[in-house]
């Protein structure tokens, strides 16, 4: 066994590389060897576990090490970057499972806890179970297993502050007693309670979950840490839980809406039809992939907008290849991501890096947004809500407040859509009404490959 | 003070060096102004046009050399012959000429004119500085001639400039090639592009392809380093390897293009040969050649100045009288050159030679016959970035700019602005507040509630611990606000590998002899094991794909 002092020196220099790993994510240049430092500190912290810090390792604890990691690595290796979200999402499950089964391990092996660690274990299983069930119901929602839709119960701020309340009197009863019964009640509770909040969250708000879910994760690891009295566990929740904190803070202001709206749910959900009657007046007008491309080949600007029909159509590839041959013709092409565009952070950037398009062309919102009345051309693929100008001039558009993409500024806009529906929102769009825009209706990719086609024969 | 303008002799002239609209300018600022009778006929101003804005008509060319003590003509005078005769001839001692001269290449031209003892202003020695733009006839005059190339060339192509599709069949739009985006190249990419054809341009000098693109065009480039850049906005000569490199293009051009315009001129020298037999001989049948670099030699191998010649079904059209083709608008333009040539000279009232003007020094041929040219170098180069008469054509290239195509040059891992970085801190105080207030609360409580003493030393356990979980989320709380908004998603996912460290927990119960609890914590390894490998691979993937 290595003495105690060396293995605490470890995990604080784990604990350093985590930082660090962090901190090299600030920008690309520096991101690879950020990730390196991450493999480098879990490694340190994982290895002075087994070696030093544990009882005997028993062969079938090494196994599961093994297994897990094959397990892993198959999924990293074949996931494709469209489904990244689900996989972010998959991942957060199984940190919320670990601690829910490390909590009853702890509860398992110390039969005779103090009352401060029963906090600490019940707080942990909490944490967890709710993450779990969170993070598997917006794994079935992103993969389109669930429907997308926003659930919503009757009185259900009721149904949580119940549930709330419930699992608080189950945790008294855990502490003071030490009953089991009353910490397997309390899993169900939460599990269920992590169930219901995502289940109100309509699926526009996709990013913002996966965002808290994230942060729970991390608030899961620093409550196991407290329970083992582990200050690695503990720093390295801490980070990621004030990391996803931030994630759900960022998409929350691009959206416009307090996290609270967020985390209790019901947006999109509220009967929108406000667009029936009184909708916005004026035709939608077609453009096909040769008029498109004969106006593209007369622009000097254009500017892409990406959203998730994109990633649905996987039209990524096509959306590069667009590019490349405006470039080559010295058209100045670049893309304006909206934060929430997308089912998760920084979704359509892993999407455009898939497909090799240059990250300096790809620019956020507040970078770009003053550049479309210079713009000619900006074609929209697969967004909708994020380039809706009811939210700066409809009052009472749900959305209303929300900073978007102001595309319409533009000389033309071309709005690729598969049908005429409304968006993830189920907000209509003026954006489609409006004199200098052209609907290009059909899928994503199908339609820009159309379009790469008619170019490069012009 | 007389301003003499005098009716051209060249067959092909059809220019007048003031129209009456810079006439009745010319006479409200004091000028007396003779016109030769018939002056402006050939572009379509009447004798009557110029007694209506003030000028007297004086039948003989001769009369007005004699009376005028300025006098105004568009081509360099005619020398004569050994016996006299000549427009040279007419020059009085102590009078004024301003005209093209072309100093550089009419030597000759220039020792007959010292011999008469007057002044002579070249007005194609206007230095190209900013200042001077408008004065610059040469610019003027290729503007037109560009726009010109493009109609003469649409006069001799035997199909439409855009494309068409129509009942009874598409037409593919024409592609244009113009070789030389200055003045005139950039008229012709800005003529041809409004007739509706493909215009691809091409220039040794990368500074213009934003020019070339602002048009709507193409801009060609070869992939040698080197800068055609010369002075004065104009293209220098280029080496071997460029030369080299920039026919390859040519050739492969010559197979697709409809229309070829040549514009390239290097200062004091012939133009340069761009255009080769080959090339013509791949072009389509049908296809035009405009060679605007006509009179200084050609850039077309083929080219015959003033003339048109087909070869193989390619009509190379060589006149090098294009500006005059269209002498109304020409002679207007020019014109109002020398409305203000003759502003900078001092006017009417203040006429003079003034050497420390840097305009009429740098276009000052002879001063009382004593030569005067070329004129000592500029005291510093402007930047030259020209707008045309009409705002239309930037003309010569910003002779600064090192960098072709710029795209705006923006920072892609841009941290948040200044709303994002306020917000922060100011959660970040009222956590600290909150905290605050709780430990205190905290404290309070434990200093004065607690009697038991084994509870008291886990309760300061739990305080070092949440001293290390507070600070943590301070670290995290300042490092993650640095992450690159397009590095969200890797962020997500690794520290969600990151959150896999409770792996820990699960190792440290996991071992020892097998019981239900062992079994839990290893189950608990397994599920984090998998997220930390997962997370970390497929954020290395998605890095991996990050490139500029």
């Amino acid at each position: 066994m290595l003495p105690r002092i060396l293995a605490t020196c470890a995990y604080l220099l784990a604990a350093v590389l985590f930082i660090l790993s962090l901190r090299g994510l600030s920008s690309q240049a520096t991101a690879r060897r950020g990730n390196q430092y991450g493999v480098a500190g879990m490694a340190l912290a994982i290895l002075v576990t087994v070696t030093g810090v544990a009882l005997d390792p028993n062969p079938l604890l090494l196994g599961a090490i093994v297994l897990g990691g094959i397990v892993g690595a198959l999924m990293a290796a074949r996931v494709g970057m469209t489904q990244m979200p689900e996989m972010v999402a998959l991942l957060h499950s199984f940190v919320g499972l670990a601690a829910v089964l490390v909590g009853y391990a702890v509860q398992l092996h110390a039969a005779e806890g103090s009352s401060i660690e029963r906090v600490e274990i019940y707080i942990d299983v909490l944490i967890g179970a709710l993450t779990f069930t969170g993070s598997v119901l917006a794994f079935l929602k992103l993969r389109g297993t669930v429907s997308g839709k926003p659930l919503l119960l009757p009185g259900r701020h009721l149904l949580n502050l119940g549930l709330l309340s419930l699992s608080v009197a189950a945790g008294a009863l855990y502490v003071t007693q030490g009953e089991l019964l009353a910490l397997i009640v309390g899993t169900g509770l939460a599990g269920i309670l992590g169930v219901h909040l995502v289940a109100a969250i309509g699926g526009a708000d996709m990013p913002v979950v996966v965002s808290m879910l994230n942060s729970y994760s991390g608030w899961t690891a620093a409550a196991a840490g407290f329970m083992l009295g582990n200050d690695l566990l503990i720093v390295t929740g801490a980070l990621v839980g004030s990391s996803g904190a931030i994630l759900s803070y960022i998409m929350c202001r691009a959206m416009n809406r307090s996290i609270w709206n967020v985390i209790f749910g019901g947006f999109g959900a509220e009967p929108v039809k406000v667009a029936a009657g009184a909708g916005p007046a004026g035709e939608v007008v077609d453009i096909d992939h040769r008029e498109l491309a004969a106006e593209l080949r007369r622009a000097k600007r254009v500017i892409v907008v990406p959203g998730y029909g994109m990633a649905v159509a996987r039209a990524q590839h096509a959306v590069r290849e667009l590019t490349e041959i405006l470039r080559g013709f010295g058209v100045q092409v670049r893309f304006a991501i909206h934060p929430v565009a997308g089912r998760l952070p920084g979704h359509m950037n892993v999407l455009l890096a898939e497909a090799s398009v240059p990250y300096d062309i790809v620019l956020e919102m507040d970078e770009i947004n003053d550049d479309f009345p210079i713009t000619d051309v900006v074609i929209v693929i697969g967004a909708n809500d994020i380039v809706n100008p009811g939210a700066q001039d409809d009052a009472s558009s749900p959305i209303y407040g929300m900073p978007v993409l102001e595309v319409w500024k533009s000389k033309t806009v071309v709005v690729n859509k598969r049908g005429r529906a409304t968006g993830y929102a189920g907000v209509d769009n003026p954006l489609f009404y409006k004199p200098n825009t052209r609907m290009l209706f059909g899928d994503a990719r199908d339609a820009v490959e159309k379009v790469v086609a008619a170019l490069r024969t012009s | 003070m007389k301003l003499g303008i005098v009716k051209e002799i060249r067959a092909d002239e059809r220019r007048v060096a003031a129209a009456p609209h810079t006439v009745s300018r010319l006479v409200k600022a004091g000028w007396e102004v003779l016109v030769e009778a018939g002056a402006g006929a050939e572009a379509s101003y009447r004798d009557s046009d110029y007694v209506a804005a003030g000028a007297a008509i004086v039948p003989h060319a001769a009369d007005v050399w004699a009376q005028a003590d300025v006098i105004a003509k568009i081509r360099p005078p005619t020398a004569g012959d050994s016996s006299g005769g000549g427009e040279v001839d007419l020059l009085r001692e102590g009078q004024t000429l301003i005209s093209f001269i072309f100093p550089a290449q009419n030597p000759g031209l220039v020792d007959r004119l010292a011999t008469r003892k007057a002044h002579v202003v070249a007005i194609d020695c206007i230095p190209r500085i900013s200042r001077a733009q408008k004065v610059d006839a040469l610019s003027s005059m290729a503007n037109i001639a560009g726009y010109r190339a493009v109609v003469e060339a649409a006069t001799r192509f035997g199909s439409f400039f855009t494309g068409q599709i129509t009942a009874a069949g598409k037409v593919p739009p024409a592609k244009v090639l113009v070789i030389g985006a200055g003045v005139a190249g950039l008229a012709a990419v800005a003529a041809a592009k409004g007739l509706g054809a493909i215009v691809r341009a091409f220039d040794v000098r990368p500074a213009v392809a934003e020019q070339v693109q602002s048009l709507g065009a193409e801009f060609l480039t070869v992939h040698v380093k080197e800068s055609g850049e010369g002075h004065g906005g104009y293209a220098k000569e280029m080496s071997q390897e460029f030369i080299d490199a920039e026919m390859a293009l040519f050739r492969a051009q010559a197979k697709e293009v409809n229309i070829v315009i040549t514009t390239a001129l290097i200062p004091g020298r012939p133009a340069p040969k761009l255009w080769l037999e080959d090339m013509v001989k791949s072009m389509k049948p049908g296809s035009v050649v405009v060679d605007l670099a006509a009179e200084n030699g050609g850039n077309c191998e083929l080219t015959r100045p003033g003339e048109i010649v087909i070869q193989d079904g390619v009509t190379i059209i060589g006149y090098t009288d294009m500006a005059s083709r269209m002498s109304n608008v020409a002679s207007d333009l020019f014109g109002t050159n020398l409305w203000h040539l003759l502003d900078e000279m001092g006017g009417a009232a203040g006429f003079k030679i003034d050497l420390d003007n840097d305009i009429v020094r740098g276009a000052l041929v002879l001063e009382h016959g004593e030569k005067r040219w070329p004129p000592p170098p500029p005291k510093k180069v402007e930047p030259e970035v020209k707008e045309s008469r009409e705002g239309l054509i930037p003309a010569r290239g910003d002779a600064t700019g090192p960098v072709a195509k710029v795209e705006p040059a923006r920072s892609p891992s841009k941290t948040h602005g200044p709303p994002a970085a306020e917000a922060p801190s100011q959660l970040g105080g009222q956590i600290l507040a909150a905290l605050f207030v709780l430990l205190c609360a905290g404290f309070l409580g434990l200093r004065y509630g607690m009697t038991d003493l084994a509870l008291g030393t886990e309760v300061v356990e739990f305080l070092q611990h949440f001293t290390v979980f507070v600070l943590a989320v301070f670290v995290g709380w300042q490092v993650i606000w640095n992450v690159s908004p397009a590095l969200h998603t890797p962020l997500m996912s690794v520290t969600n590998a990151i959150s896999g460290i409770i792996v820990v927990g699960g190792i440290l119960k996991g071992g020892g002899h097998l019981a239900v609890g062992s079994g839990v914590a290893i189950a608990a390894t397994l599920f984090a094991t998998i997220n930390i490998v997962g997370g970390f691979w497929v954020t290395r993937r998605m890095l991996a794909m990050f490139r500029r």
